[in-house]
């Protein structure tokens, strides 16, 4: 037994891609190794990375595969052995099956009588193993995007490698990958530690290895230590004790510890902007640092931000050097920002009114026109959506989301836009605010692209949940008429998510919106052919939205959609209700009964048995089949009364109190009666009563264990 | 104290290129000079665009002014040029060592990475009118990107074998950071030997921002502009059609057919799209479709100056 390492030293590798590459480099290593029989039971692994390197450490690994025994078949009985004397045949199987002819015995298969020998087969070394196997595992790791480096082009990697490590215990294994076969050699950080070689005595000397040589393996005490110096330089820059944070930010901390192959308390600076900078909208400083420089805003103890920045080095050094340091990344910075205000002040030239009509030189898609035209649009679905939401009693200032819509793209015209797309819509926002317009236009033009993702927030207001909804809508309308539906994996025009934002959003808002998803797509289109179509992709949004942003069970989210799909709050307070209740065990027994009478029903379609047009109560003749009707009848009316209040919870519990009388009935009552007439009325009974139950969810849909 | 000591010793911007030309010679790159039709970037020039194409190994570096019109900003802008000036260095097949000998590039112009943060992070080039693309990375210098190092993978539409490493250089910002100035218009150009005076970027260049900006943005002639436009197109296209010829040509007419003409052509329309752009004369409807054109030309050249390497080496 010993423990494995294989590392893999590259050029630098995209941040984005070292987490995933990562796992699955260990994936892959144990997988092998299980697969290969040199590792057994829970085992024991670790994995590493730097920008330039991928490492696995898998312990416990055997010197060599067991020897295993296996029964190969041979030629049929009556071919190999001529009145008891073996023919060529069964003297080549023997020989191929690596035993004496004498060793070869008879089985019965299916066909008939067959040889068969128990060949042994020798287990291979670990070394012998992981030499021959690696180097597949290592050319199907998925990269999103690759390159070739060498003449003929022999493979595709992320980037060059440059060397490998494979070391079972002291022993190198000659893994061949790249041009390379893998020795006892690493390297440290390129500048504080230079060029010469690392070498690695065994798998546990890889860690402090590294750490000697300035190359931090482990990502996760890479990501700690830089939390940590971002901390301390915050701390000690703050001289005034005024209570200066850095602002948080895990997505940056993440891609910076995939930057850096090393960190100290030295390798992080703090530097400062000059206040007058701060004049200029957060929104725009913070793209700018965190997006552009990859630095940290800081905010004072009320969480407004303060004129400083922290840099992340891939580096460290002693106070005068981080002084050259921080100079260097401040005088970048100033020229950013002084950037961003000459775009910002040259912006304000041209208002956003004005910038209405450049929009129709501003393509949207092709074949649907400009913005401009898609404003337009927009106006028309929005003013409806509107119309829908006021008179239903919902609060809404007509006047300003009209105003909102028209200038909605208008920030797709300035410089600052085109330089910082990311900002879109919310420089709008802050434009029109800075132009004069009314908080809710504003407002509503700074949300307009909520929610970019399932995480994201919602829009605050009315005015912008409206606008947002009025876009998305288009948005697919349109695409929808050209036939640019989303299929499979491919969704170019982001209209799933701009589907999914739909949901979200009328889920979400603060003060709930009174429409439906089908009212959503009528108003973004008169074809009535995308209407339908829209309305069963809103469908396939919600189950979406309902199991992978909610977490809701499969089978409930089907029973609930089956009872409604189209009002969006309603639907999950239907899905909360019956996720509540569907544990109690009258509730599963109810559950399925009415299985078993959707079932029953449609079996009888099939043979074509005819269920009456209604119930007659005197040809009830059974008293279990005259009590369900009773029973259900008194409940269907109260049921009613609580589902209309959307007290689901309550409704849900009222009809689990049928189970007596749906058992009862299932026991005494057979419904394909011989008798036509008692047959259809009885057929006409399952229906009333699945009819009046099934108004909350489907229940025939719920799973019931065992 | 320590950062104005720098100051002091820091290159000019001439012996900036000086060194870094040096470094490269050393190395056995063949030093070329600008190439002298308008680029938009120091790719775009033959040296680099052609050259990466077929077997044969290159190593060559040059300086390239690159221009690009919309960048303008009359001179105003203290970051941002009408026209900059790139290094190019060209390493087909790429060394094995070439991010370490890039880095002992840096020293040689007085950069001791010791004493600063170097961070090489994605950035994939692509040029979609030349059917051209590679990856690598932006090289960043305490947070300033100073060189973009790409690993050429596609030319004209063709694959690369071998592929070719590309170095470019922004000399601008790198003499800005050397220098600590914050306008290129204050960099040090060069010092006059005698008097020690001082020449700035600014003296030998605000004029051309200025009055180009002018040109590009105010007075530059739009029909004009198309017609030249559609003459190089035309030329270019011609050309192309000769081509289709190759195999019943001579071996001597075969190896003066002027592909490298009709690249030129193709760069000139490439230089008046830009000016066009930069006029605001193209709508974003029309952009897709004139690019498509242009995207003809640069391609279509690629391809015969490939098939005129093939059949010329027989």
């Amino acid at each position: 037994m010993a423990d494995f390492l294989f590392e893999i030293g590259l050029e630098e590798i995209p941040a984005r891609m070292i987490a995933g590459a990562q796992a699955e480099l260990e994936k892959r290593v144990v997988g092998l190794l299980e697969r290969e029989r040199l590792v057994s039971g829970g085992v024991v692994s670790r994995s590493y990375s730097t920008p330039r390197r991928l490492a696995v450490v898998v312990e416990g690994v055997t010197a060599r595969q067991e020897d295993v025994a296996e029964e190969m078949l041979g030629p049929s009985a009556k071919i190999a052995f001529k009145d008891g004397v073996a023919t060529p045949a069964a003297v080549a199987f023997a020989k191929k099956a690596g035993v004496a002819v004498e060793e070869l015995k008879t089985v019965t298969t299916a066909k008939g009588e067959y040889l068969a020998a128990v060949a042994v087969k020798a287990g291979r070394s670990a070394a012998e193993v992981i030499a021959a196997e690696l180097p597949k595992e290592l050319a199907g790791i998925y990269w999103a995007k690759n390159m070739y480096w060498r003449a003929g082009r022999p493979e595709r990697f992320v980037r060059p490698v440059r060397w490998l490590v494979a070391l079972l215990g002291s022993e190198t294994v000659p893994v061949e990958f790249a041009g390379y076969v893998a020795g006892d050699v690493t390297y440290g950080h390129r500048v504080l530690f230079g060029e010469q070689p690392v070498v690695v005595e065994g798998p546990g000397a890889y860690v402090g290895a590294l750490e000697k040589a300035f190359v931090i393996a482990d990502v996760e005490v890479r990501r700690q230590k830089i939390r940590k110096a971002l901390d301390r330089v915050t701390r000690a820059g703050d001289a005034g004790g005024s209570g200066l944070r850095w602002r948080e930010d895990h997505g940056l901390v993440d891609k910076l510890t995939h930057l850096t192959e090393w960190a100290s308390d030295r390798s992080v600076v703090m530097g400062g902007f000059e206040a007058e900078y701060l004049e200029l909208p957060e929104e725009v400083l913070v793209t700018v640092m965190r997006d552009h420089q990859s630095y940290f805003a800081v905010e004072d103890k009320d969480g407004k931000l303060a004129p400083y920045f922290l840099a992340v080095l891939n580096m460290q050094a002693d106070e005068a050097g981080l002084a050259v340091i921080r100079h260097g990344n401040a005088r970048v910075l100033r020229a950013r920002f002084n950037d961003a205000r000459f775009f910002w002040e040259f912006d304000q030239r041209t208002p956003l009114k004005a910038r209405v009509e450049l929009l129709k030189n501003v393509t949207f898609q092709k074949d649907l026109g400009s913005y401009a035209a898609k404003a337009e649009r927009v106006r028309k679905v929005a003013a409806g959506l509107a119309g829908l939401v006021s008179s239903r009693g919902c609060g809404l200032d007509a006047a300003a989301l009209d105003e909102a819509v028209v200038l909605a793209k208008t920030d797709l015209t300035s410089e600052l836009v085109k330089e910082f797309t990311e900002l879109q819509g919310i420089v709008g926002g802050l434009y029109a605010r800075a132009q004069g317009f009314s908080a809710a236009t504003a407002d509503a033009i700074y949300d307009q692209y909520l929610p970019e993702s399932m995480e994201d927030a919602v829009p605050r207001t009315v005015e912008g949940a409206v606008l947002a909804i009025a876009d998305k809508a288009d948005t697919i309308a349109g695409m929808f008429g050209l036939g640019l539906e989303p299929t499979g994996s491919k969704d170019p025009f982001a209209l799933r998510r701009a589907a999914n934002g739909i949901v979200k959003i009328l889920a979400e808002t603060a003060v709930a919106l009174p429409l439906t998803l089908a009212e959503v797509a009528a108003a973004a289109t008169d074809d009535e052919a995308v209407v339908a179509k829209m309305r069963a992709f809103f469908a396939e949004r919600l189950e979406f939205y309902l199991r992978e942003a909610q977490g809701q069970a499969y089978d409930v989210v089907k029973a609930v959609l089956a009872a409604g799909a189209e009002d969006v709050r309603d639907v999950l307070a239907r899905t909360f209700a019956v996720t509540v209740v569907r544990g109690g065990g009258d509730f599963v027994a109810v559950s399925a009964a009415f299985k078993r009478m959707k079932n029953i029903l449609t079996q009888a379609k099939e043979k074509e048995f005819a269920a009456a047009e209604f119930v007659s109560a005197d040809l009830l003749t059974d008293d279990a089949e005259k009590a369900l009707w009773e029973r259900s009848a008194e409940l269907a009316s109260e049921v009613a009364v609580l589902r209309s209040e959307a007290n689901y919870h309550a409704a849900l519990e009222l009809i689990a109190t049928l189970r007596p009388q749906v058992d009862t009935f299932f026991d005494a009552v057979m419904v394909m009666a011989p008798e036509a007439e008692v047959r259809a009325n009885r057929l006409a009974l399952l229906r009333e009563v699945l009819g009046d139950f099934s108004g909350i969810a489907d229940f025939s849909e719920i799973v019931v264990a065992g | 104290m320590q950062v104005i000591a720098e100051k002091k010793k820091a290159l000019t911007f001439q012996e900036l290129l000086f060194r870094l030309q040096r470094f490269w010679a050393d190395r056995g790159c063949v030093l070329q000079q600008p190439y002298d039709v308008e680029v938009g970037a120091g790719t775009m020039s033959p040296d680099t665009f052609l050259r990466v194409l077929g077997p044969k190994p290159v190593r060559i570096a040059y300086a390239q002014p690159s221009r690009r019109p919309a960048d303008g900003r009359y001179g105003e802008n203290p970051n941002r040029l009408f026209r900059h000036t790139q290094l190019q260095v060209i390493l087909k097949p790429p060394p094995v060592r070439i991010q370490e000998m890039y880095l002992e590039s840096l020293e040689a112009i007085g950069i001791d990475l010791k004493e600063h943060d170097i961070k090489f992070e994605e950035d994939n080039w692509e040029w979609p009118v030349g059917g051209a693309w590679g990856v690598g990375w932006q090289v960043m210098l305490d947070g300033l990107e100073i060189t973009q190092f790409t690993y050429f993978q596609q030319c004209g539409g063709m694959d690369l074998d071998p592929i070719c490493g590309e170095i470019t250089y922004g000399l601008e910002r790198i003499a800005g950071f050397l220098q600590d100035v914050d306008s290129i218009y204050d960099i040090v150009w060069a010092i006059e030997p005698d008097t020690g005076k001082q020449v700035t970027y600014g003296e030998i260049r605000l004029a051309e921002e200025e009055q180009y900006s002018a040109y590009g943005f105010d007075y530059a002639d739009v029909g004009k502009l198309w017609e030249h436009l559609n003459l190089y197109e035309a030329e270019c296209l011609g050309l192309l059609e000769k081509a289709k010829g190759f195999e019943e040509m001579d071996a001597l007419t075969l190896k003066r057919f002027p592909v490298l003409g009709a690249y030129e052509l193709a760069l000139k329309c490439s230089h008046m799209f830009n000016l066009l752009d930069a006029r605001g004369a193209i709508s974003v409807t029309e952009r897709v479709g004139v690019m498509a054109r242009i995207r003809t030309l640069v391609v279509g050249v690629a391809k015969v100056y490939a098939a005129q390497g093939v059949a010329v080496a027989g």
